[in-house]
């Protein structure tokens, strides 16, 4: 048995119990990576096999010197590579950064840091986080674990299958329009995107800085309330970072649903959402119903305008938090080019991939004079009065119920021809980010091909306890099921 | 000229804030340093780093805002300028276009003819400063120092209100004054931490209309921006005069040459394609710290000037100058306030200070003395421990390094003599070795004393206290006199 076939916090007690050991859990995990990295292509970088193992010693010695109390101390994480770590190659999957290696770390990797995490790698993604598939990445695509022809999902497809393929006990991700969500249930893994200000940005490679929010992706719930205690905090270098009143999300782990009120929108079950999702998704709901939760459907509205809107705003954001990278301070640089103008140009046009060209200039479109009132202003009151029906929903529901994604995990290949069906595929994730709103996917169900389904379950602002209760409750009706390349 | 022209001119004024930080990030502002120290993931533009508001800027751009009239925005916002530019090194300036946090002030000047203008403020917004480029002169390369990068700023832009150069120096002169007494900056011209854009444009005289506009830059003292705007005003009149059109385009000034050059036209403008910065929550300036801003305003000029008149037993003309520059307004206050005179500190303020600050190139914002040491020098003057003409001595020394003059005195021995004993020796001295002298004044020449005290002033290396030489001296010929 592998030390990755276990959840991570149950790992951390088997460690810090001193049953097994920091390095035992490392070497595990690179022993897999060893095994099956090479079909799935998770990692952009797993780090050096004795710098891993040094640091599990570290922290083992720390465990015992009472330095790290945690749940997580010891454990292998990967980390999305959208998130800077000091001297550690940093890419965003791009080619642009194919060598930088930041001067600091990502706040929420320090927060991790501090309670023993055990860094194996960083985690392949679609590139700049531009992406629901993992494969824009100018390393090469991941395969879904669990069909290596076909799509993890993204663009936290790396993490979420490094998880899958037990590569690592649990991972970070990002999540601006799904990205965290999406591929966990494509993987058949838990991933939490938190309520934006929760965990702090400071340090993650931003994409849409409005939308962005780092959040965990791992085996079950508990492993995810564990890690987002660790990683959400207070950070002053972050000003939308939100003082909350409790980061306490373990104590919403009890198997009881009795009265929670849940909705479901009418406007997410309808066309375009394939049906075995749609019937896995609904059973899923009739499980909680016989635990005692009070079910009903509702009309969202407005859910055909989240897709638009995001992606111009997603995109006027991008296409000014990308400008930095021209090859003068850090990254790569056009090796041959006529003055200043021509080098920034070659930089870039070499630089970036086609899907991240496509939303740098989409987003400089709806940002020019002349069509940012007709865009950019537009997208914005739209995002307000998307808020406005959530918080209107939220009036009578604890939490909202929805499919992650309308199909399971699409065959490689078969999105990058056809980018609007891709951003389609965001319908039901989309809005969670524009409302600020914390969503959850938990594994619900496999299809007819043998790929995982999730359901999703969204709660208010700063109500992660309900979405972790309901999708906890749920959770322990089932077992966790592991792809085929892990058993 | 057949026609009678007006010159309409609005100011862009840059002003770099006198915080120890930088507007976004804790990294120092001092000017100086050697390329790239005062620098850190925010302020070079590292990915992933995110800018956290310093309220101080805010602060010192309130500050202005209400001291030059303006309605300050309490619900104010930050908004990126897109542009590629080294110097700038997330490509982006944060600024503020859509809410700027003062608008619609005003300050009053006098115009040449006397009289009272206002010239208005249309807003006043907060920015990050860029970093500098280097070129290589040797290479091909150029290299960029990041320590002024994120060096906080606020943009003071006029109404085209302003009619002459001598009304541009005087809205400058007024800026700097109050920004100067709010110690919001130094607002040095020639090293950068004020800077002035001129947006100018000519017409008929009787116009309703304004002429087309050009924007000249790269103006580092009021000397060359009163020379742009007359060359500037001449050029333009020139193209209309001769049936052409001006051209909206931004031009800069060459100092040396005396000449402004096209740098870009209007149609090559750049699209910045402004939006709200994600990055940092809106500014929401609350009542009570919009009064706690106000209720620390300082003493402006007007009030200062009704003080000095009423506190201070100096001329008008005194106070003028002295309140003229907080610099020599702080160090009278300062000075006199350790138990000097006050005429004697304004005159020394007025006469030796000015001739030094001349004499050196600089203007009075460079004082650097301290209070302290020009009250000592004002006591050994006073107790006669050094006569006048060291005194002027040991207060060059004082502008120069602030030294203490008592110390300087005692080391150097400059100590005045007027040990009647001594100074007699020396007299006798002098009158041995000057019989022509001797021969005057017996024959009735009283004035060939006062060449005797010369001398004996000479033998002692100016230290003879002169009225005890007078004495001696008397007392010898008496008999003539």
């Amino acid at each position: 048995m592998s030390l990755m076939d276990i959840g991570a916090v149950e790992l951390g007690k088997k460690i810090s119990s001193g049953e097994v050991s920091a390095v035992d859990a490392a070497k595990d995990a690179l022993a897999q990576i060893g095994k099956v990295e090479k079909d799935v292509n998770s990692y952009v970088t797993v780090l050096d096999e004795a710098a891993i193992i040094k640091r599990a010693e570290e922290v083992q010695q720390g465990i015992k010197d009472g330095i790290y109390s945690g749940p997580l101390a010891g454990v292998p994480v990967a980390i999305k590579d959208n998130m800077c770590t000091e001297g550690i190659l940093t890419t965003c999957s791009s080619k642009i950064l194919n060598n930088f290696k930041p001067m600091y770390t990502a706040e929420a990797v320090i927060n991790l840091e501090k309670s023993g995490a055990v860094i194996i790698g960083k985690t392949n993604m679609d590139e700049f986080a531009m992406g629901s598939t993992t494969e824009t990445s100018y390393y090469g695509p991941t395969h879904n674990p669990w069909k290596l022809d076909h799509v993890p999902g993204g663009s936290s497809g790396g993490s979420c299958a490094a998880v899958a393929a037990n590569e690592c006990s649990y991972a970070l991700g990002s999540d601006t329009g799904g990205s965290i969500r999406q591929p966990s249930s494509f993987c058949g893994v838990t991933g939490i995107k938190p309520t934006y200000g929760t965990v702090s940005r400071y340090g993650l490679i931003a994409y849409g800085s409005s939308l962005d929010q780092i959040g965990p992706i791992a085996k079950n719930v508990s492993d995810c309330a564990a890690i987002l205690e660790t990683i959400a905090s207070y950070d002053p270098k972050d000003s939308t970072s939100v003082k909350r009143d409790s980061y306490n999300f373990s104590e919403a782990l009890t198997d009881d649903v009795k009265g929670m009120r849940i909705g479901i929108p009418k406007d997410y079950f309808g066309e375009g959402l394939d049906d075995e999702v749609k019937s896995a998704v609904l059973a899923a709901v009739d499980v909680l119903k016989d635990k005692g939760a009070v079910v009903e459907e509702f009309d969202l509205s407005l859910v055909e305008y989240a897709i638009p809107a995001y992606y111009v705003i997603a995109s006027a954001e991008a296409s000014s938090n990308l400008a930095r990278f021209e090859g003068v301070k850090y990254g790569y640089r056009a090796e041959e080019y006529e003055g200043l103008h021509n080098m920034f140009k070659k930089t870039r046009s070499e630089g970036f991939g086609a899907e991240v060209k496509r939303r740098i200039m989409l987003g400089s479109f709806v940002l020019s004079s002349g069509y940012y009132d007709a865009y950019y202003l537009k997208a914005l009151r739209t995002k307000a009065l998307i808020k406005q029906a959530f918080d209107k929903a939220f009036e009578k529901y604890d939490v909202i119920i929805a499919p992650a994604a309308p199909t399971t995990a699409p065959a490689i290949g078969d999105s990058l021809s056809d980018p609007i069906k891709m951003y389609l595929g965001d319908i039901y994730t989309i809005s969670v980010n524009l409302a600020g709103l914390p969503g959850i996917s938990v594994p619900c169900g496999i299809d007819s091909k043998g790929l995982p389904i999730g359901i999703q379950m969204i709660g208010d602002c700063f109500n992660e306890n309900k979405i972790i209760q309901t999708a906890y409750a749920y959770e322990q009706t089932r077992e966790y099921v592991s792809c085929g390349l892990c058993r | 000229m057949s026609k009678e022209y007006e010159v309409v001119i609005g100011l862009e004024v840059h002003v770099e804030l006198a915080t120890k930080t930088k507007i976004f990030c804790g990294c120092s502002t001092e000017f100086g340093g050697a390329p790239n120290t005062h620098t850190c993931p925010v302020c070079t533009g590292m990915p992933g780093s995110l800018p956290v508001l310093n309220k101080q800027v805010v602060e010192y751009a309130a500050s202005v805002g209400i001291a030059t009239n303006c309605k300050i925005n309490q619900n104010c916002k930050f908004d990126r300028k897109n542009y590629f530019y080294p110097d700038n090194p997330q490509n982006y300036q944060i600024s503020q276009l859509y809410q700027p946090i003062c608008i619609n002030g005003g300050v009053e000047i006098e115009t040449e003819k006397g009289g009272k203008k206002t010239v208005g403020i249309h807003e006043i917004h907060m920015e990050e400063d860029a970093g500098k480029l280097i070129h290589d002169e040797w290479g091909e390369s150029s290299l960029v120092d990041f320590n002024r990068s994120g060096v906080p700023l606020i943009e003071i832009v006029s109404e085209p209100d302003m009619r002459s150069a001598d009304e541009v120096i005087a809205y400058l002169e007024k800026l700097r004054m109050i920004i100067q007494y709010l110690g919001a900056s130094d607002c040095k011209l020639n090293e950068g931490s004020m800077r002035a854009d001129v947006n100018l444009s000519v017409r008929e005289k009787g116009a309703s209309e304004f002429g087309t506009r050009t924007e000249t830059k790269n103006l580092n003292s009021f000397k060359a921006i009163t020379h742009a705007i007359e060359n500037e005003t001449a050029r333009q009149i020139d193209i209309i005069e001769s049936g052409g059109k001006v051209v909206q385009e931004t031009r800069r000034w060459d100092d040396t040459k005396e000449y402004s050059y096209p740098m870009r036209s209007k149609e090559d403008a750049q699209d910045y394609r402004y939006f709200p910065e994600p990055d940092l929550v809106p500014i929401v300036i609350s009542d009570e710290w919009l009064e706690d801003i106000k209720s620390r305003q300082p003493e402006f000029r007007d009030a200062k000037m009704a003080r000095y008149a009423e506190e201070f037993d100096i001329p008008e003309y005194d106070i003028d100058i002295i309140t003229g520059h907080k610099k020599l307004a702080d160090i009278f206050e300062q000075t006199v306030a350790l138990g000097a005179n006050p005429k004697k500190v304004s005159n020394w303020l007025m006469v030796e200070t000015m001739f030094l600050l001349k004499e050196r190139g600089q203007s009075p914002e460079d004082v650097s003395f301290s209070p302290e040491n020009l009250a000592k020098l004002i006591k050994l003057a006073d107790s006669k421990t050094i006569n006048n003409n060291v005194a002027k001595e040991v207060f060059a020394k004082i502008f120069d390094e602030d030294i203490d003059p008592e110390k300087y005195v005692a080391d150097n021995g400059l100590g005045a003599v007027s040990d009647e004993g001594e100074l007699k020796a020396v007299v006798e001295k002098v009158i041995a070795a000057n019989p022509k002298s001797v021969e005057d004044i017996k024959a009735g020449k009283v004035k060939a004393m006062g060449f005797l005290v010369g001398q004996t002033m000479k033998e002692m290396k100016g230290k003879a206290d002169p009225g005890t030489v007078n004495a001696i001296l008397k007392e010898h010929f008496k008999e003539y006199m």
